[in-house]
């Protein structure tokens, strides 16, 4: 892979220090649901490290055990070489949704930490007043949140943090919040102040799912695989400040970051206990709608993609990010509609056909395809043409998926099944009743 | 949605358990351990002049001042217990298991039937003082506000943003910290419209709780209520119109100085991100932001309670990280252990006390055909209620310009003590010859009926415009309109109301189905009536039964009708 070195170790002593961390959800009865397995993470002074993944990767659980928000399960977490017990000095977070007290004021809610660590208030005022101008927010000391844009609400997030003067700065997809045009400000400013050395940080952990935002502001990125989350491989990111997403250097990398993002698996995961039922049952669908599977099919189809589109590309094309395109690409994967592999999307026959047809006959193709690769919907279809009445509850395909992945995530899948079913005509779904039917059904078996 | 719901339609769950039965049970007793530590004989007050109460209007402003302190005595006594109870139903597992269906059920207890042995239980407490009546008075205001606070507070409690408890976390704030920081603040508002509630609430209790009659021993309290007590002995009309004045006074001092500004300043602690259009500040909140004097003194209270709030106050233990919930089984089987004792304790003095005072089948038979009789009467009003404000309420509340004035004068029409009134109707009763079975009726739901009216117009103004806008586009008129637009539209606000109303009106029934004018006795049958004729008599027996029977009346019929039609309203017409 070019563009990409191997991981060098660093020579400085190690802020953080984590040793074959595990994180998992404890479901009665059935094996542990894994979060998180086996991760290894060291970081030191002077370089910013990115958490890279799909959402459901773990990369935000893992963030909050750096944090000691969150205890593991089992591991080793040190922080400045003892063991993490809960939140620790000198680290400070910056969360997605800004978690700002809404009645407190700018000056407040960045006098938050101080105030906690009890330092009187002449002193509180003037370091929040520091960290208030260097972050560029100078005369919004008394407005509420609800008053400011989303990008003044995460510059003082970010002030916040600054304002304890923390040795690690934490943030939690700091930018994804925002719109492109403030994210990228935000970025760059943040950048600048950490080149010119007038941060109060000896080092920063994110956590995102934007390839380009790790390429452009990290010196480190760990790519996340799902379910459940690991460390599938660690990049060195060589460019100097300031970066530019136009080299062609930089372009590569984002590629070949892509490329990673999408290799298929080679076994499955021997976390994943494999289905007691039948195999594949219990594999999870994203909630992905029927309506952007379609749109995609179609964008391919047409110019100047003609069937095949490069994964980094597309999304630029079609504004979307990484971690929403993905999952699309992977949806139609599972359907066998379109492969994922190199970094690339390429429709299959179906796909094509599926691009061309009117609705009805888009409908036959996708009960096809659904009834063929995904065996949670065509379980659900053969236990409706067995029954007598044809009739069968969620809560048992349900309480099938809780017992081989998390609750959100079986709650995630059943749902998808549901709209896929629906669209497809393969069955009927009463909510209120939380049943399947095959009312309305025009070709029951 | 309505912003805030009852406490008795979201806690949740329908089918009774057994933490509801041992709620019931505790309940239960602890109301008779009051009863039995109650002297069943009264010692006669002996201070002369410390309980009479004159007709002349120039001591009303006296008497309206005592039963307004009486009224914030109560508050602030809500207001402790919700601090303390709340916080510890919320944070402690195991208390919440048992405290939430305990507050779940006070909460359906109707209070006035408890004035005799909470006066007597006072009364004892200080013999022969004027204290052991104020503390009975302000403990039956009290009952009636601090349920739906403490519910409201432990709700907030719950529900938490996770963000903000996260990033107390993170920042290494103390519980102590947390406390005020996040946790006061995000309750604040609606604990803030819930005292509001209750303060409403409230004075109709504080005028029933003036004047207690117990077997032929009276008592007066001076105050407002008593004032109208001793006109109606009296036959004094003119009286009763001063009364009603003075409280008009009163309720709108209360209204326009303090619960307004509260009001409008709870606002700044929802957590939305979205800066809404405020409504201009009330003129009291002006008052205090711009007088510089004025909000000098309030930045010295609000740094007061700053520096309360930076105070660590930590415990050695609390800095810990979070782990997956994992709870003690040996802590379990304990807490388990000691509640099925006292459940057990609590059934066995219950029966022993039904065994003791000979209150057998005939009495709960007849107590549950009583109860079925003023059941009749809360659905008949409720019906009539709804027919008769729904198609107003909704008639204002399409129309903005009104809604908010309406809004305004059905707040104060339901603070307003609505037992003020009932000497009016009892005279036309009695010179109309009406039968009291259904005339005395009405006046179950002459203070209640305002929550009906209010949460509708709160509903039709909130429809969203552009459903209405389509219902226009596609003529949809008449009573398709009413059927598929407006009806399922309010719906969730209709419900929310009228629980509020039936809770009232069962609450009412008590003082509502028996009236006096000088001698002239007016009763109609049911067990409101029952309830205050063995008050009367002082036949304890008789009342802990109807008591009894009513809170679970009460209980049965939000468990049966209204929460199914609550979580319907919520599951189907919400968008």
């Amino acid at each position: 892979m070019d563009g990409l070195n191997p991981k060098t170790p660093l020579p400085n002593s190690p802020l953080v220090e984590i040793r074959g961390c595990r994180q998992s959800y404890h479901k009665d009865s059935t094996s542990d649901l894994l979060v998180l397995d086996d991760v290894n993470l060291t970081l030191a002074s002077g370089e910013i490290v990115a958490l890279l993944g799909r959402s459901g990767s773990g990369k935000s659980t893992l963030l909050r055990i750096v944090s000691g928000l969150l205890s593991p399960t089992a591991g080793q977490v040190k922080w400045r070489g003892e063991d993490l017990h809960g939140p620790a000095d000198g680290v400070a977070m910056v969360f997605q949704s800004f978690a700002l007290f809404p009645w407190l004021t700018v000056q407040e809610n960045v006098e938050l930490g101080l105030e906690a660590q009890g330092i009187p208030r002449a002193e509180r005022e003037s370091r929040a007043e520091t960290a208030i101008d260097l972050i560029g927010l100078g005369g919004y000391e008394s407005a509420y949140p609800k008053e400011l844009s989303g990008g003044m609400r995460q510059r003082v997030g970010l002030a916040r943090a600054l304002v304890v003067h923390p040795d690690l700065l934490l943030m939690d997809e700091p930018f994804s919040a925002l719109d492109v045009l403030t994210a990228e400000t935000l970025r760059t400013d943040l950048i600048d102040l950490w080149m010119e050395g007038k941060l109060p940080i000896k080092s920063v952990l994110m956590v995102t799912h934007n390839i380009e935002e790790a390429v452009l502001m990290c010196d480190r990125i760990l790519v996340f695989s799902s379910n459940p989350g690991r460390v599938a491989s660690e990049l060195i990111v060589p460019f100097p400040h300031p970066r530019n997403r136009l080299d062609p250097a930089f372009r590569q990398m984002v590629d070949d970051i892509y490329a990673l993002m999408t290799r298929r698996p080679i076994k499955p995961h021997a976390a994943v206990p494999t289905p007691a039922a039948e195999a594949g049952f219990a594999t999870p669908l994203a909630p992905v709608s029927t309506n952007l599977l379609a749109g995609l099919l179609e964008t391919l189809a047409g110019p100047p993609y003609d069937g095949r589109a490069d994964l980094p590309a597309l999304a630029g094309a079609l504004q979307l990010e990484a971690d929403e395109l993905l999952p699309m690409g992977e949806s139609l994967q599972l359907l066998h509609l379109a492969d994922l592999a190199d970094g690339d999307i390429v429709m299959t026959d179906a796909g094509k056909q599926f691009a061309l047809s009117s609705t009805d006959n888009r409908k036959a193709i996708f009960a096809a395809a659904l009834r063929a690769h995904v065996p949670l919907v065509a379980a659900i279809r053969r236990t409706l043409d067995e029954r007598w009445n044809h009739r069968a509850s969620a809560v048992r395909f349900r309480d099938e998926l809780e017992d081989h992945m998390s609750p959100d995530y079986a709650e995630d899948t059943l749902r998808t099944a549901i709209a896929y079913g629906r669209y497809a005509e393969l069955f009927s779904y009463d909510e209120e009743a939380a049943q399947f039917s095959l009312d309305d059904i025009d070709n029951p078996a | 949605m309505p912003t805030v719901v009852p406490a008795s339609l979201t806690a949740g769950r329908r089918v009774p358990n057994a933490w509801d039965m041992l709620a019931i049970a505790c309940v239960f007793a602890g109301i008779l351990a009051l009863v039995q530590v109650t002297p069943e004989t009264f010692k006669p007050i002996d201070a002369p002049n410390a309980t009479v109460v004159t007709l002349d209007p120039a001591n009303l402003p006296e008497y309206a001042l005592r039963t307004t302190m009486r009224m914030f005595a109560a508050l602030a006594a809500s207001l402790v217990f919700t601090f303390t109870f709340a916080p510890l139903a919320a944070k402690s597992r195991r208390a919440g298991l048992v405290l939430v269906p305990i507050l779940d059920i006070l909460q359906s207890v109707p209070i006035l039937g408890f004035l005799t042995f909470t006066t007597a239980f006072f009364m004892s407490l200080f013999p022969g003082r004027v204290a052991g009546l104020e503390l009975a008075a302000i403990f039956a205001v009290f009952t009636s506000q601090a349920w739906n606070m403490a519910f409201s507070m432990y709700q907030s409690l719950t529900t938490l943003p996770n963000d903000l408890v996260e990033a107390t976390r993170a920042y290494r704030l103390s519980g102590w910290q947390r406390f005020w920081k996040l946790e006061v603040p995000f309750a604040m508002p609606g604990l803030v419209w819930n005292m509001m509630l209750s303060m409403s609430g409230g004075w109709f209790f504080v005028v029933a709780s003036e004047a207690i009659t117990i077997g032929d021993q009276s008592w007066k309290l001076p105050g407002i209520g008593s004032y109208v007590a001793v006109a109606l002995d009296q036959r004094n009309m003119g009286a009763i119109w001063w009364a009603i004045l003075a409280m008009f006074v009163v309720i709108l001092a209360y209204d326009q100085l303090l619960f307004r500004p509260l009001v409008a300043w709870s606002a700044k602690f929802r957590v939305e991100l979205i800066a809404t259009i405020a409504p201009e500040d009330p003129w009291v909140l002006k008052l205090l932001r711009r007088t510089r004097v004025l909000s000098l003194a309030g930045d010295a209270i609000s740094n007061m309670f700053g520096s309360i709030g930076r105070l660590r106050m930590e415990l050695p233990t609390a800095r810990r990280a979070a782990r997956a919930p994992r709870s003690s089984r040996g802590g379990d089987i304990v807490f388990i252990a000691v509640s099925a004792l006292v459940a057990a304790l609590a059934v066995w003095s219950i029966v022993s006390y039904v065994i003791l005072h000979d209150v057998g089948m005939p009495d709960l038979l007849e107590t549950l055909g009583l109860g079925l009789i003023t059941m009749l009467r809360v659905i008949i009003l409720i019906a009539l209620a709804s027919l008769l404000w729904v198609p107003i309420g909704v008639w204002i509340g399409l129309r903005p310009a009104w809604a908010q004035r309406v809004q305004v004068v059905v707040q104060f029409a339901a603070a307003f003590p609505a037992n003020l009134f009932f000497p009016v109707f009892v005279i036309l009763i009695v010179r109309f010859h009406g039968n009291s079975d259904i005339w005395l009726t009405p006046l179950m739901i002459l203070g209640t009926q305002w929550y009906i009216l209010f949460n509708i117009i709160a509903g039709a103004s909130a429809f969203p415009s552009d459903l209405q806008e389509a219902a226009l586009n596609f003529r949809v008129g008449g009573f398709l309109w009413w059927r598929r637009v407006i009806l399922p539209g309010i719906f969730p606000y209709y419900v929310t109301g009228a629980i509020t109303a039936s809770g009232g009106s069962w609450n009412a029934a008590i003082v509502a189905e028996v009236a006096s004018w000088g001698d002239t006795k007016l009763q109609a049958h049911g067990l409101g009536a029952y309830i205050a004729k063995a008050t009367d008599e002082g036949n304890f027996a008789h009342v802990v039964l109807g008591v009894a029977v009513m809170s679970l009346f009460v209980l049965a019929f939000n468990r049966i009708v209204w929460r199914p039609l609550y979580a319907f309203a919520t599951r189907r017409l919400t968008l």
